[in-house]
């Protein structure tokens, strides 16, 4: 057993064993480890050159760490929360996303983002913003749900030559899987996967929200809804024929997202569903989400803003259950 | 570059940018372009003081700074009209542009952008012991940026192999130094990260040429970033299309005297067994490179608009 914490270490380790380009950046990943621990015991291995330790700059890091990979070094970044990521968005957005459509420079960087609601962090510490770059031609989208895709995914990441925006969400963390000794292989790119079969609705979800539809598809099945589950597994690309094909199966889709339901990449997922496969749809295709306003930091009131097991249950059962 | 070589290329930029305010005017170039009419010597001093082998990160008025260091001015003007033989195949325009083989990683349309950037070309050179050193051009407007701050602050804990060059050419944009920066004395902010800052004539070439020269060898000995303020100032608009309302044709009149191709030759001039006629062939043949230049990129084919999303991506 593993937990997701660790098959990241696990394999940000590997990989820095295998290739001397590969390098860490981050506020406090050196002796403290990280916020969330994930870099703990790196800096012991591999000394303070790769395990880079960094002033609390997150748009000079960022830059910084896209020079080195445009000389060809390979960083992984690691963001402290993703909500400080908004610091560093001209970077991503005007340098890395754009070096090798103008220069045709290459730029292998990964940045290593803790995503998501749950803990009570509050307004500033618990959102998940992949939305700000799904927009964003020339960056990738990495969302893994389990420990075996979070090896996977990083494996393609940090072995290829472009920016990746890797999600971690902090509730997958400590969550275990069971895994061998060895690393598990690559996950490509832009390969959904479905992780629970079913025909009377499906269900579309990434990262910590893919790992509750799953969860949810398990209560769904002892009552009887055999659900389809697709876990995006990367948000660019996207893989959108495995999408319809999900959508086209059931005729019954459920969207879950966490974060406020405006301007989500739901509303994108939907969007191309509707454009393929408008004619296999029996209900209208439906959203849960967060609702309008940012995430309170009080318990009862940060559970009422991110979609629950419960909530994915009953909308799932009132989709699979209408008539139209 | 002996004085020379210096005012070739110093002129060659001066006809370059002439040229691309004229064609803006005839309506032969879209978009924009900013100049640097006024501000060849910073660029040329730079290339001057560099060794093969080093990098340049440029500004938003980056055509002098490529040019220095080498550019094919064809493949500049193909860009500037958009153009598949262009630097970035018609695909950057007038503010991006790069030729890493030339050690040119490109300019940048974002004020201050590129200076980040510049200290992770910096920290390869230092991790692979390449003995590179990057120089990171700036203008004084770029100062005002937090990455201005985070990056010397970066580079000095670091003791990165950086040069910071910022270029005071008295204006961003409409925005005078005075302004803009609440201690006008830029070359002061080195101080504030530890690491020498000093402020040259930025109109004489050697003055910029020996200063940065001073910063480059700091930095390959492992003593860490520099900044070098160039006191200069930029002659033509903030871009195309700029009525300069905002100062006096006095204030122009009087910074023309000062400008640096004249400054150049007048130096060369007193020299003696110099030659007053090498000056104007040299002016001519500039002339009619850039005339080359412009027939190249007129000449040239468009891109083809199917390639559009093509590269979006690095073959991974
Ligand atoms: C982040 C950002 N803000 C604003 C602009 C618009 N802009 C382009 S150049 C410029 C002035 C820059 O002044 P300075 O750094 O002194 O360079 P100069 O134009 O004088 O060469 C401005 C405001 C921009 N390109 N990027
Ligand atoms: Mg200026």
């Amino acid at each position: 057993m593993k937990t997701f914490t660790l098959a990241i270490r696990e394999t940000l380790a590997a990989e820095m064993r295998r290739d001397p380009a590969v390098f860490l950046m981050g506020e406090d990943i050196g002796a403290y480890g990280g916020a969330f621990g994930v870099t703990q015991g790196l800096l012991a291995e591999f000394g303070p050159g790769r395990v880079r330790d960094t002033p609390i700059s997150e748009q000079a890091l960022v830059g910084t760490a896209i020079g080195a990979a445009a000389a060809g070094l390979r960083p992984v970044v690691e963001i402290m929360f993703m909500d400080f990521i908004t610091l560093a968005v001209d970077q991503l957005a005007n340098l890395a996303a754009k070096l090798h459509y103008i220069y045709q420079i290459p730029c292998p960087l990964v940045v290593r983002a803790p995503t998501g609601g749950g803990r009570g962090y509050g307004a500033t510490h618990s959102q998940t913003l992949e939305r700000l770059f799904t927009g964003i031609p020339g960056l990738r989208i990495a969302a893994p749900s389990d420990a075996a895709d979070a090896s996977g995914l990083l494996q393609t990441a940090m072995r290829g030559a472009n920016p990746v925006l890797f999600l971690e969400h902090k509730l997958l963390y400590p969550l275990r899987w069971k895994l061998g000794e060895k690393l598990p292989p690559p996950v490509p790119f832009g390969h959904a996967r479905i992780t629970h079969s079913g025909d009377r609705v499906t269900l579309i979800a990434w990262s910590y929200m893919a790992h509750l539809c799953l969860a949810a598809a398990h209560q769904l099945a002892a009552a009887g809804i055999n659900a389809e589950v697709v876990d995006l597994r990367t948000l660019a690309p996207l893989d959108t024929e495995t999408l319809v094909a999900a959508a086209r199966k059931t005729g019954r889709v459920l969207i879950v997202e966490e974060g406020p339901v405006t301007g989500g990449f739901g509303a994108e997922i939907a969007t191309r569903i509707f454009e393929a496969a408008y004619d296999s749809l029996d209900a209208p295709i439906r959203r849960l989400a967060g609702p309008d306003c940012p995430i309170p930091a009080s318990k009862v009131l940060e559970a009422a803003c991110i979609p629950s097991i419960a909530a994915i249950v009953a909308a799932a059962r009132e989709l699979a259950e209408s008539t139209n | 570059m002996d004085d020379w070589v210096c005012y070739e290329r110093m002129v060659l930029i001066r006809c370059f940018e002439e040229a691309v305010e004229r064609l803006f005017s005839e309506g032969r170039i879209m978009g924009t372009a900013h100049v640097c009419i006024g501000q060849e010597a910073v660029a040329v001093g730079i290339a001057a003081a560099l060794k093969p082998g080093d990098a340049l990160t440029s500004t938003h008025r980056g055509h002098g700074h490529f040019l220095a260091v080498g550019a094919d001015p064809g493949r500049m003007m193909a860009e500037m009209f958009g153009k598949a033989t262009g630097y970035s195949r018609g695909r950057g325009g007038s503010q991006m542009m790069a030729d890493t083989a030339l050690g040119f990683y490109g300019a940048n349309g974002i004020t201050a952008g590129s200076m980040a950037f510049a200290c992770g070309l910096a920290l390869e050179a230092q991790q692979r012991r390449t003995g590179r050193v990057v120089v990171c051009i700036i203008g004084d407007g770029a100062a005002n940026e937090g990455l201005f701050h985070e990056s010397l602050n970066l580079a000095a804990l670091w003791c990165l192999p950086l040069v910071v060059v910022c270029e005071n050419n008295r204006y961003a944009m409409s925005t005078p130094v005075a302004a803009g920066l609440a201690n006008t004395r830029l070359a002061e902010r080195g101080a504030a990260y530890g690491i020498p800052g000093c402020a040259v004539d930025g109109n004489v070439v050697a003055d910029v040429r020996a200063a940065v020269e001073t910063a480059l060898t700091r930095a390959r000995a492992g003593s860490g970033p520099s900044l070098v303020e160039c006191e200069t100032y930029r002659l033509s608009g903030h871009s195309k299309g700029d009525p300069r309302i905002y100062r006096s044709t006095a204030e122009e009149a009087d910074a023309w005297q000062r400008e640096p191709i004249r400054r150049l030759e007048a130096q060369m001039l007193a020299a003696p067994g110099s030659d007053p006629a090498r000056f104007a062939a040299c002016r001519t043949r500039a002339e009619q490179a850039i005339a080359a230049a412009i027939r190249f990129a007129e000449a040239s084919p468009a891109p083809d608009p199917a390639t559009v999303t093509e590269g979006v991506f690095a073959p991974d």
